[in-house]
């Protein structure tokens, strides 16, 4: 049309991205992790220019560049960054945690930026902890990674040695240490109050909120937790500018993002792609297409298992991002994808869930404690059908009960991907039921 | 739950691990962990101390080690923290066995992505190589476990046995795999099946140029 009003802005880059554009370019691990190749690659690259930037400087960097939080909350990084104290009134140091306890079913990108590219993550801890004022950061690294606590310790190490993080760090005039901390195994201590707690040696339960860590944390003082991944894209966004990351992704939801595709497509992998990249695209493009055809779809979990799943035909052409899943009633998480095919027992994969869920709640506050043993046993019973049809509702009422009345998120998370089920595949929930009972199918009424 | 461990007999515990302490090299590593938090914080090291003593009782059982109490007590004692405050640490992370174990522990992920890909066939394999779930070989030589999300799911299924894991399994890797352990010998780590980390398999299809140099993109920035 010619007498189209004002020229539209050019629509949104959703991908493909290009490799000059990715972040993580040892990713995979083809080459060697350690500090000279990782300089070699562009790390630790001038960095004291990037902290001549300046505190203030950094923060709005970050804030322009639009990055949320890539933990699963997507709370706007540099906004979080800028919550800390300026200056200490009362002598408090303030610190900076680093969340590594990636154990979100389904999330595994975080153990690739520490095994591969760990000094992303460690130059990225001394420019965030510089911008927030803090004068460490540790880094809390889940348990299981054992591998991956090695080569960190050694890269911090390795850092060390350089110069790069200690006294006068890179030659900047600022004092700052990073230290590494090992979980135990605990889902839970992926929450940033019960993470908190663990480093101060004591069992990882969250604590009540207020007063959020950013007035009282870590021994008391100020401090912000952060994702691996949000604090590894850091450096790479101060020397290509807030501009090049809005490049990517839809408005709210811009930027690059490593994406982690599981269950039922050909080749599963962990990618980095831009936001917003439609989900039979990243699907297509780096998985090798849904094992058996895209009409072997079923369903998706998009963002790791505390979000519901979205079936087939709604997530086919869905952008990965955001507010595209939430749209969609769920969310996209880590961006852990997990994908099922129609072979999948979708009940049994939610109670699986459901049943992770009772393991990891911490027992601290009682409708969870109490709460996800029981969906899970409902969960068994609805997967075999040894149910009554009205226990779907009582199901459904009792994960309302579940949500939002627990100190932390986990009941949430619990409660979700039954609500997700039950939404989205009662039939085949009431059928078991029926077939378990001998009674004729109920019919379904032609849509 | 029903499947809670079983505490060894206390008094033979204390008189086999009563004189617990550190030996030399880990005397001077807990001295290093202590290090890394703030004076009079020395609870923080609780964590990483438990750990070494798994491993130290495990180099001196030939196990992958347990926590007896008297051990628990000793770092208590160290970290100048209440014996309970310890047991709290040690019964809430599942890491820290509180019972002995076999050689190998063999811990098989049994959450959903793994599930999704076949953990069904690890669980089937070590079942027909005699591990039983929550229990050891007569021959002292496997523990089985089915523990949640290891965060390898683009690797599923997959085990972790002992610090090492095993990704990318069908029931035949995974008895191979025991066997080998079996037979004395280190089966291949990581992946199982022809692939680069959790690249797709056949090869990546992103940031080819790094599987053959190092590459280093800058020049290509605009």
């Amino acid at each position: 049309m010619t007498d189209a009003p004002a020229p539209a802005a050019p629509p949104p880059f959703v991908g493909p991205l290009t490799d000059k554009d990715r972040i993580f370019t040892n990713v995979h691990g083809f080459q060697d992790w350690g500090v000279d190749a990782a300089m070699k690659r562009g790390d630790w690259d001038n960095t004291k220019k990037l902290m001549e930037i300046g505190q203030d400087g950094i923060i709005d960097i970050m804030k322009a560049s639009n990055l949320r939080g890539r933990g699963g909350a997507g709370f706007p990084t540099g906004l979080k960054w800028s919550f800390m104290p300026k200056e200490s009134k009362d002598g408090r140091p303030s610190f900076l945690v680093i969340n590594a306890d990636e154990s979100e079913p389904g999330s595994c990108k975080d153990r690739e930026i520490i095994r591969h590219d760990p000094h992303k993550l460690i130059e990225g801890a001394l420019i965030a902890g510089f911008a927030m004022r803090a004068r460490a950061a540790y880094i809390y690294i889940r348990g299981e990674f054992i591998y991956e606590a090695k080569v960190l310790f050694a890269a911090v190490e390795q850092a060390y040695e350089k110069g790069f993080i200690g006294k006068n760090a890179c030659g900047s005039g600022y004092d700052f240490d990073v230290f590494v901390h090992r979980g135990a195994g605990a889902y839970i201590c992926g929450e940033e109050t019960a993470q908190i707690e663990s480093i101060e040696g004591k069992k990882g339960q969250p604590r009540l909120k207020p007063p959020f860590p950013a007035g009282a944390g870590l021994y008391g003082c100020p401090t912000t937790v952060n994702n691996v991944e949000s604090i590894a894209v850091s450096p790479t966004i101060l020397r290509r500018g807030a501009a090049w990351f809005n490049g990517f992704g839809r408005e709210n939801n811009r930027g690059t993002k490593l994406f982690q595709i599981s269950g039922h497509v050909n080749k599963p992998c962990v990618v980095e792609e831009s936001m917003s990249i439609p989900f039979r695209e990243l699907i297509d493009r780096h998985c090798g297409g849904i094992r058996g055809g895209w009409d072997n779809l079923l369903a998706v979990i998009p963002g790791g298992s505390s979000v519901p799943l979205v079936p087939a035909k709604e997530i086919m052409d869905a952008p990965m991002d955001f507010d595209g899943l939430r749209a969609l009633g769920s969310g996209l998480g880590t961006a852990a994808v997990i994908v099922m095919d129609k072979s999948t027992d979708i009940v049994r994969a939610i109670s699986r869930l459901s049943y992770f869920y009772k393991h990891e709640s911490c027992g601290q506050c009682t409708p969870c404690r109490e709460g996800t043993g029981w969906m899970w046993r409902v969960m068994e019973r609805l997967r075999t059908g040894d149910a009554d049809q009205s226990e779907i509702d009582m199901l459904f009422q009792v994960t309302k009960q579940v949500e939002g009345h627990t100190i932390c998120a986990l009941g949430d998370a619990a409660a979700w991907p039954i609500q997700g089920l039950i939404r989205h595949f009662r039939p085949e929930i009431e059928r078991r039921i029926n077939e378990n009972k001998g009674s004729a199918p109920v019919m379904e009424a032609a849509e | 739950m029903a499947d809670a461990v079983h505490i060894p007999d206390e008094a033979e515990t204390r008189a086999r691990w009563g004189a617990f302490e550190w030996t030399a090299e880990n005397a001077e590593q807990a001295k290093t962990v202590i290090a890394r938090y703030p004076a009079g914080r020395q609870q923080s090291a609780v964590m990483p101390l438990l750990d070494l003593a798994q491993r130290q009782v495990g180099a001196e059982t030939q196990t992958n080690g347990w926590l007896p109490v008297p051990v628990m007590e000793y770092i208590g004692r160290q970290l100048d923290m209440p014996y309970m405050r310890v047991y709290e640490v040690a019964t809430f992370y599942t890491m820290y066995n509180l019972a002995p174990v076999g050689r190998y522990h063999v811990q098989v992920c049994g959450t959903t992505p793994c599930m999704l890909r076949g953990s069904d066939d690890v669980f089937a394999a070590c079942k027909n190589k005699g591990l039983v779930k929550g229990g050891t070989t007569p021959d002292g030589l496997f523990t089985l476990s089915e523990v949640e999300c290891l965060g390898a799911c683009a690797n599923a299924p997959m085990v972790q046995i002992n610090d090492d894991n095993f990704e990318d399994l069908t029931y035949d890797s995974t008895i191979a795999i025991l066997e080998t352990l079996a037979a004395g010998g280190k089966p291949k780590i990581g992946p199982q099946i022809d692939r680069q980390t959790s690249a797709p398999e056949g090869g990546p299809t992103t940031l080819k140029d790094m599987v053959t140099e190092n590459h280093d993109y800058r020049g290509d920035w605009a």
